[in-house]
């Protein structure tokens, strides 16, 4: 059994870390520390740690602000308020002074689980990854979290880390290395490919093996970095696999689904399914059954390659 | 003294010249802080036009990010880039944007236009300086009609909170919004009890066109021990130009090539 953590967990813990090595690193919070898990950076390095209050814009605002003097903020809530309530200070104070602030939220998409739709971002992706200069990146585990902290930190702009509230199975090992603009290839296969992303990650595995099973050969492509998008890897995949089938815990609409199917159509027009939230709102309830009711299951992979491959046809 | 009326009085003549030049841009709240603009720029910040990022430099932050024509004009008199670009506001291609871009002029310290964010972004600043332990003071000047905006208070709460006393806010209160008189669209009055109330020090300036006031204004504000400061001062909107005085109509709209002249010799005698 593979070890479970959050990947808002290994966020604040490796804030931790980078602060010994990044003087300038400065965190901001808008009174969910507890939750964005800011609060283990803020036990150690408290000077560094600024709680702005219930007051997402002001986050934005004053991180935007803090980056003009040569700091690097990290700005954190829930991703419904942070790429939702404060997106135009986001994008207007932020991404288009290009600004050095990376923007880490928590509570992505409808594993948040009790809280319901209110609390659920299921936009956010789709909403940062159409602001010119924003990268867009989303961890699978624990590891790729830390790696592409590394990544957004080397980067000079804005960033987008998208976390998530649930524990979720560390895939990768210590010496996993993450690529801004680069996919990862999980899985070999020939028949499928699944592009999948964030928690979706490990049920995409999972779909593969049992796939496998009934004589499929699926392969299984990680796209952590949805903007800028590893145009080289899609469209290897669409030629080699002729089929792809997209993951993500998002909407269909814009996030991962919508990236790769505007690639596919310029270079490489193959069948496609996404796998994703289908342009409804989510609900409260526990995180295992909220996945099963909006089909977010190594089955419902499993389903959307088999539809894929009969496209094919 | 004499010095810095004949600079405002330039730099009113440079605002008209090149909204009429683009016919678009935005001469009314330009016009009424043009004193302002000047005290700062030709007295008051510690900036070198031959060095617009040095690290101890003061800011400015001009959230009312649509009176970009006065910064820009501000910062051409004070020698950040040449003057001629003037006349290449609002043209495609021209670093002069409709509204300020830090990445583009010389000089300009935030990005700012949409109303509420360059107050956010200013109590940032005045933050990261209190964190290098740095001398510097972020100025930042506000619209009377941007007080509407929430995000404004989300950061008058925050500079407050962390006792920013290197922030200096000015609230260019001519009264007037695009749709008419700010009581009539969305009072945001009582303003100096609002700021008290948010835990600021509060100056009013009765008259925000006379450089005395201002700078008496200005000196009490930088004894500030523990709180930022605003500065709120009465003016008239489109100051210095008649028909353009007091005039809502004037908010966005460039004057024509007769009207430039008839604001020009106005703004001559």
């Amino acid at each position: 059994m593979a070890e479970m953590k959050s990947t808002r967990q290994a966020y604040g813990e490796y804030l931790v870390e980078l602060s010994n090595k990044i003087e300038n690193l400065v965190v901001l919070d808008a009174d969910l520390s507890g939750a964005t898990k800011t609060n283990i950076f803020a036990k150690e390095c408290p000077d560094r740690h600024f709680n702005v209050g219930i007051a997402e814009s002001n986050l934005m605002g004053m991180a935007a602000g803090l980056a003009t003097t040569g700091k690097i903020p990290f700005a954190s809530t829930f991703a419904i308020f942070g790429a939702g309530r404060a997106y135009e200070i986001v994008r207007n104070s932020i991404c288009y002074p290009k600004l050095n602030v990376k923007i880490a939220l928590t509570h992505s998409g409808i594993s948040v689980g009790e809280d319901g739709a209110s609390h659920q971002a299921i936009e956010d992706i789709t909403l940062m990854r159409v602001i010119p200069n924003m990268t867009v990146l989303c961890p699978a585990d624990a590891i790729e979290t830390r790696k592409m902290m590394d990544a957004a930190i080397a980067i000079d702009g804005p960033v987008y880390i998208r976390l998530g509230r649930s524990d979720v199975p560390v895939i990768f090992d210590e010496d996993y290395e993450f690529e801004v603009g680069k996919a990862g290839l999980l899985k070999t296969g020939r028949d499928v490919t699944i592009i999948a992303v964030g928690l979706m990650v490990g049920p995409a595995l999972e779909a593969a093996e049992l796939l496998k099973a009934e004589g499929i050969s699926a392969q299984v492509i990680n796209m952590g970095s949805i903007k800028p998008i590893d145009v080289d890897a899609i469209e290897e995949a669409a030629i080699k696999t002729g089929a792809i089938v997209t993951a993500e815990e998002h909407s269909i609409i814009g996030g991962l689904g919508g990236a790769v199917a505007e690639v596919l159509c310029e270079v490489a027009p193959v069948p496609m399914e996404r796998v994703g939230i289908k342009d409804i709102f989510g609900q409260s309830g526990k995180v295992a059954p909220l996945m099963e009711k909006y089909g977010l299951t190594a089955k419902d992979i499993v389903a959307a390659a088999k539809k894929v491959i009969e496209r094919k046809r | 003294m004499a010095f810095l009326e004949e600079t405002a009085r330039e730099i009113r003549k440079d605002i008209v010249k090149m909204i009429g030049k683009a016919s678009s841009g935005h001469p009314g709240g330009s016009l009424s802080s043009v004193e302002i603009l000047t005290l700062l720029y030709f007295e008051e910040m510690n900036v070198d036009e031959k060095n617009p990022r040095a690290e101890d430099r003061d800011r400015f932050v001009l959230s009312k990010g649509h009176a970009a024509p006065l910064l820009y004009a501000t910062l051409a008199a004070k020698g950040f880039f040449p003057k001629e670009e003037l006349q290449n506001l609002r043209q495609l291609g021209s670093i002069l944007q409709g509204h300020p871009d830090m990445n583009k002029v010389p000089g300009v310290d935030m990005s700012t236009g949409s109303l509420g964010q360059g107050i956010s972004a200013a109590t940032g600043m005045a933050l990261g300086g209190k964190i290098d332990k740095k001398d510097y003071k972020v100025y930042v000047l506000l619209g009377d009609g941007e007080l509407e905006e929430g995000l404004v208070w989300e950061a008058a709460m925050a500079a407050s909170h962390y006792r920013l006393n290197n922030l200096i806010a000015f609230v260019d209160n001519n009264n007037l919004q695009i749709d008419g008189a700010i009581c009539d669209v969305m009072s945001p009055y009582p303003i100096d009890a609002k700021f008290e109330a948010f835990g600021w020090n509060v100056i009013m300036v009765e008259n925000g066109h006379d450089f005395d006031q201002l700078r008496k204004a200005i000196e009490v504000a930088k004894k500030s021990e523990d709180k930022p400061t605003v500065i709120v001062c009465k003016t008239i909107k489109g100051k210095g130009v008649s028909f353009m005085e007091n005039n809502a109509g004037w908010h966005g709209k460039g004057p024509n090539a007769e009207q430039v002249l008839q604001a020009l010799a106005e703004l001559e005698a």
